[in-house]
């Protein structure tokens, strides 16, 4: 079971953080420029020949490695150098209870399941472990000796702490739907489909679907059960990681550049590291909770196997379903990638009193609405069905 | 489970003394949430040996306790610091004969 | 030696040790603060080994995710300068206190192997899940839960009036 572990640690590194980290600071750059209709970075090449700018991750590791790495005269030099590791590491914790690819027999004593660490309270594993995050911004501005920093920290932990409340609150609704706080489980629970119109037969309008309306399905995905839901976790998530278009603390036309001012070099490189990580692992929760995790809609898990293993034999049927549901979750994670991307190069940033209205006087009420709407619509069809 | 006791023991002495021996009102505050920490670990201790889970039900309104204490509290250090000008609990031992 | 008790070990050092960096870190109220972060989370890990899931990620979301980020929020904002020992007169006070304290409490630490009855040998399921205790919470214990919200409406108002700047 320890080989187990590790070899699922390895590889969520090795992906994640090996190949999708340098990736989204490419895909950053090109998808920038194409939205803003300029080339974008092509210029660092190997013997002449660039590869569309694909080297420029490299370079860029390169450069922050060999400029120099200064503390701040009159900074407290330990809080200075731990900020940027508190900001990390939370972010890298958090894959630990991500469903990269389903629960799969293969024989062994127990289902081999793709979570690094299956708890049965994963998403809240999430919510404690960024709350934590919270740390490195608040301690690098103050480590920092400067005023500007100083004022930067404070509004990021501000809006940081703000975000904590409303993302827990604005995911009851979806917990209410699949009755579980583990991200493997609702991902086992989004594997089925439901037929669209069949609310109409839960509320007794009509007696039984004729069959022409019901072969109108949609994947049971938490975004089609909880489309409110998903759009201010969306907003809660890139709030609280401070993401475009709530960079105000990293403000770079505003603040100078907010907490991570006297920064430079490798120290910098690893809150830029932290920023860049958060977007893949936005996607990563986001594509477990609500688009339907490793799950290929319309085609479910047994359906896959035995159609497989109806010409090549159960164990290899198992084993390409498992590949191939990996290369569904990836493929949903680089289609969120694309979207926080989008939506950073699309909006202008909020001001900071935007940013806090949007938190306590709008987004607050809708998720309680949400939770209210979502139980009375769950209540209500328990006992139409029963 | 006598382990966790003496832990939480140990943990509330190191708040009592923090409390008594320190002039900065804040870390005075934080050594009151050292003490109510105490106090959960040893509810989660008799709760796990009980099999029961009200320990834990007690635990989190002794959390929300501590929050809402830790606000109101904060909001008086700063109050006193903007008529004061200091969180030395020696400087404003005005009711002292 | 288990695992478990090896690990419970390990978070206990780390707690104390942290506990007593708090309360013993003059120069530096925002160290004080970041040691009691540092007990805050090894407590909780201690609440997990102790099946206490849900307690455990509550601990960290609320205590030290929210609660000691306000203090460090004062501590930045009051700027504040660094603690003395106290005065020669107090410290003769302070010193006595600190002991009898510490006699009372080494007294109670002696009382407690044997006075303790046995754990129960096993858990019933789902002990410390966040199904069991929010379950209790909203059945047996609704009345603490009500008042509970009442206290927190009552602080939030304290708070809001305390933080504000009078207009004279």
């Amino acid at each position: 079971m320890i080989a187990e572990t590790i070899g699922k640690i390895l590889f969520v590194l090795l992906v994640v953080m090996g190949a999708f980290l340098p990736l989204i600071t490419w895909v950053e750059r090109k998808q920038s420029a194409l939205i803003q209709d300029r080339v974008g970075a092509n210029r660092a090449d190997l013997a002449g020949i660039t590869v569309l700018g694909l080297l420029h991750p490299l370079t860029d590791v390169l450069k922050l490695f060999a400029k120099e790495d200064f503390v701040p005269e009159g900074a407290n030099r330990v809080m200075h150098l731990l900020a940027p590791v508190i900001s990390l590491v939370p972010a890298i914790v958090m894959l630990a209870v991500v469903p990269f690819a389903g629960v799969y027999d293969f024989g062994g004593e127990r289902p081999f399941s793709f979570v690094i660490a299956d708890v049965d309270w994963g998403l809240l594993f999430v919510f404690a472990v960024g709350s934590i995050a919270a740390y490195g911004t608040v301690i690098s501005g103050w480590a920092s000796n400067n005023n500007w920093a100083l004022l930067g920290s404070l509004r990021a932990s501000a809006q940081m702490i703000s975000y904590e409340v409303t993302m827990g609150l604005s995911v009851v609704g979806l917990f209410m739907c699949f009755q579980t706080l583990s991200l493997q489980e609702m991902s086992l629970a989004q594997d089925s489909t439901f037929r669209l119109l069949g609310f109409l037969e839960h509320f007794g309008v009509v007696d039984t679907l004729p069959a022409w309306l019901g072969w109108l399905q949609l994947p049971t995905w938490g975004i089609f059960l909880q489309p409110l839901g998903f759009v201010m976790f969306l907003t809660c998530i890139m709030a609280e990681n401070k993401r475009p278009p709530f960079d105000l603390p990293e403000a770079e036309s505003e603040l100078v550049a907010g907490y991570h001012l006297e920064y430079s070099g490798m120290r910098w490189g690893l809150f830029y590291t932290a920023e860049f990580l958060e977007v893949p692992v936005i996607g990563c929760i986001v594509t477990a909770a609500f688009l339907g995790g490793w799950s290929i809609p319309f085609l479910d898990t047994q359906t896959l196997i035995s159609g497989i293993g109806g010409t090549f034999g159960t164990g290899f049927a198992t084993g390409l379903a498992l590949v191939l549901q990996l290369l569904a979750f990836l493929a949903k994670v680089i289609v969120m990638i694309w979207l926080q991307m989008t939506i950073r190069w699309s909006l202008p940033r909020f001001r900071y009193d935007q940013v806090m209205d949007l938190c306590w006087k709008i987004l607050l009420p809708l998720s309680l609405a949400n939770v209210f709407v979502t139980g009375a619509v769950i209540l209500w069809m328990k006992e139409l069905g029963a | 489970m006598d382990l966790v006791v003496d832990l939480s023991v140990v943990l509330f002495a190191i708040g009592v003394v923090g409390a008594l021996v320190r002039r900065n009102v804040i870390v005075i505050l934080m050594s009151v949430e050292l003490m109510l920490n105490a106090v959960n670990l040893a509810f989660v201790a008799f709760s796990r040996m009980h099999g029961n889970n009200d320990g834990h039900v007690f635990v989190l309104i002794v959390i929300t306790v501590a929050a809402a204490e830790v606000a109101v509290g904060l909001g008086i250090v700063i109050s006193l610091f903007r008529n004061r000008d200091t969180v030395n609990v020696d400087d404003v031992s005005l009711l002292k004969w | 030696m288990s695992i478990q008790l090896a690990l419970f070990y390990f978070f206990a050092a780390v707690a104390v040790g942290s506990a007593l960096a708090m309360v013993l870190n003059l120069r530096n109220t925002v160290a004080s603060a970041m040691s009691l972060v540092i007990t805050m989370v090894s407590l909780a890990a201690v609440y997990v080994l102790m099946d206490a899931f849900l307690v455990g990620a509550l601990q960290i979301m609320v205590y030290g995710g929210a609660i000691v980020v306000l203090f460090v929020f004062v501590v930045m904002l009051l700027n504040l300068r660094q603690d003395d020992f106290p005065p020669p007169r107090q410290r003769f006070v302070k010193a006595l206190g600190t002991l009898l304290v510490l006699f009372a409490l080494g007294k109670l630490v002696a009382a407690v192997p044997g006075a303790l009855p046995e754990a129960v040998a096993r858990l019933p399921e789902g002990f410390g899940g966040y199904r069991d205790v929010g379950t209790a919470l909203f059945t047996r214990f609704l009345l603490p839960f009500e008042a509970t919200s009442l206290l927190l409406l009552a602080a939030l108002v304290g708070a809001v009036v305390l933080a504000k700047r009078r207009l004279d």
